[in-house]
């Protein structure tokens, strides 16, 4: 496992087990937190917190027969046996993968220029989760965010202005970053990215092929 | 979305001092039964009696959880049901090293919440490759146990606003920009914990 040096903020992670993010949020946090030991004990800690106020809830009663329905359900209900998770074998952890329906070779590309590619993933529309494929060496095109911006690198690495990511690692983009990622040379760049807005590309022909995008 | 998400509480969400002394009350009371290891036998022996210790304890914190976070009584109280078969299906996947059996039913109702009220999937982490060890140390069982009554009551202790504010967010009356990541709570000492447990977990399957 690659050392992982961007992590998720605790305010999204928070969120996350408050259940509060949007469906396409969701996706890329739960893919961080596969391949994150350290996310996945901090997203822990703040489910405790939830585990807390639940223990402190007031109460309130069930009808009279709800425990008699429960035990009539379980009765017909097969406990599922431990069995050893099906860990993915290529890059996709598993949230992603059930996504997809599959690795990489079950995604269904679109191309935007540039040896650009991306495959927009079915979520509510609160946000939206795309996949990007990036050629190495070429980079995004240049462009500024409404509202916050999530990338998850699976394959691959890029760079901008400020630092480098690597698998796993996951850079959080909000309005006032603007940036030119840059996929390194060497093996092709495969993303994750959410966006709770659409992004605006600063180019003209960018500009007009966003619409096409559909970012 | 914000005048809405910033709307008054549902009735019982603001809770005033009375309602705390109450919630401290109800801690002590709980404090002495072992629900993990209730849940074990559960998972272990298909143990029915001690589903329904689980039940009569969860259920309606389940449900109450669930109406205010703006379900109906009918709706609530199906949807405990629920959580409650999901708690017998899933309990094989359930750590006592790693989370509180409160903690891991809230995360089988929020996830039924956000279903039911917000009819969208929610991606959840990969399982890891080991699942929870069938013997796990009682120590550290017992330190977790531990950690959510700390909690607990350093959650009681915090100033109403702020205490209000994290059952705002947890409640979803709060979007996801609006939720403060300071909670003012001891929660660096459980992610290591857990931290610590993933590790050793991580080491035992190398």
């Amino acid at each position: 496992m690659t050392t992982i040096r961007h992590h998720l903020s605790d305010q999204l992670l928070m969120a996350y087990a408050a259940g509060q993010l949007p469906e396409a949020f969701n996706l890329v946090v739960a893919t961080h937190v596969s391949l994150c030991d350290e996310c996945r004990a901090r997203a822990g800690s703040f489910d405790a917190v939830g585990g807390t106020l639940l223990e402190e809830a007031d109460e309130i009663a069930m009808g009279e027969d709800a425990l008699a329905k429960a035990l009539e359900r379980i009765e017909g209900l097969a406990q599922a046996t431990r069995s050893e998770p099906l860990k993915p074998a290529g890059i996709f952890p598993a949230p992603l993968a059930d996504y997809i329906g599959g690795d990489l070779s079950a995604v269904r590309w679109r191309k935007v220029g540039g040896g650009v590619k991306q495959a927009i993933l079915p979520t509510a529309k609160d946000a939206s989760v795309r996949l990007l494929y990036i050629p190495a060496g070429t980079a995004v095109p240049d462009h500024g965010h409404r509202g916050m911006e999530l990338t998850l690198v699976l394959q691959g690495a890029f760079a901008d202005e400020n630092d480098r990511f690597g698998r796993g690692d996951i850079e959080i983009a909000d309005e006032e970053m603007e940036h030119t990622p840059v996929a390194l040379a060497g093996e092709d760049c495969i993303c994750l990215a959410a966006t709770d807005a659409p992004l605006r590309f600063r180019g003209l022909i960018p500009r007009l092929a966003q619409p096409l995008l559909r970012i | 979305m914000t005048e809405q998400a910033l709307s008054p509480l549902p009735s019982g969400v603001g809770a005033g001092a009375g309602s705390r002394q109450k919630r401290v009350g109800s801690l002590a009371t709980t404090d002495d039964t072992d629900w993990a290891a209730l849940l074990v036998k559960v998972r272990d022996h298909q143990d029915r009696a001690a589903f329904a210790a689980l039940f009569r304890h969860f259920a309606p914190r389940v449900k109450a959880f669930l109406m205010k976070s703006g379900a109906g009584a009918a709706l609530a109280e199906e949807c405990a049901q629920d959580v409650m078969a999901t708690l017998w299906q899933k309990a094989h996947l359930f750590d006592p090293t790693r989370a509180s059996v409160a903690t891991w039913v809230y995360t089988i109702a929020r996830n039924r919440r956000i279903d039911a009220l917000r009819k969208a999937r929610r991606a959840e982490p990969e399982e890891l490759d080991w699942g929870p060890e069938p013997e796990p140390d009682q120590a550290e069982v017992m330190e977790a146990q531990q950690e959510t009554e700390r909690l607990g009551r350093a959650l009681a202790a915090l100033p109403a606003p702020q205490r209000t504010l994290i059952e705002r967010a947890f409640y979803g009356d709060l979007s996801h920009s609006e939720i403060a990541a300071e909670t003012g709570l001891p929660l660096g000492t459980i992610k290591s914990r857990i931290r610590l447990a993933l590790e050793k977990l991580r080491h035992q399957m190398g």
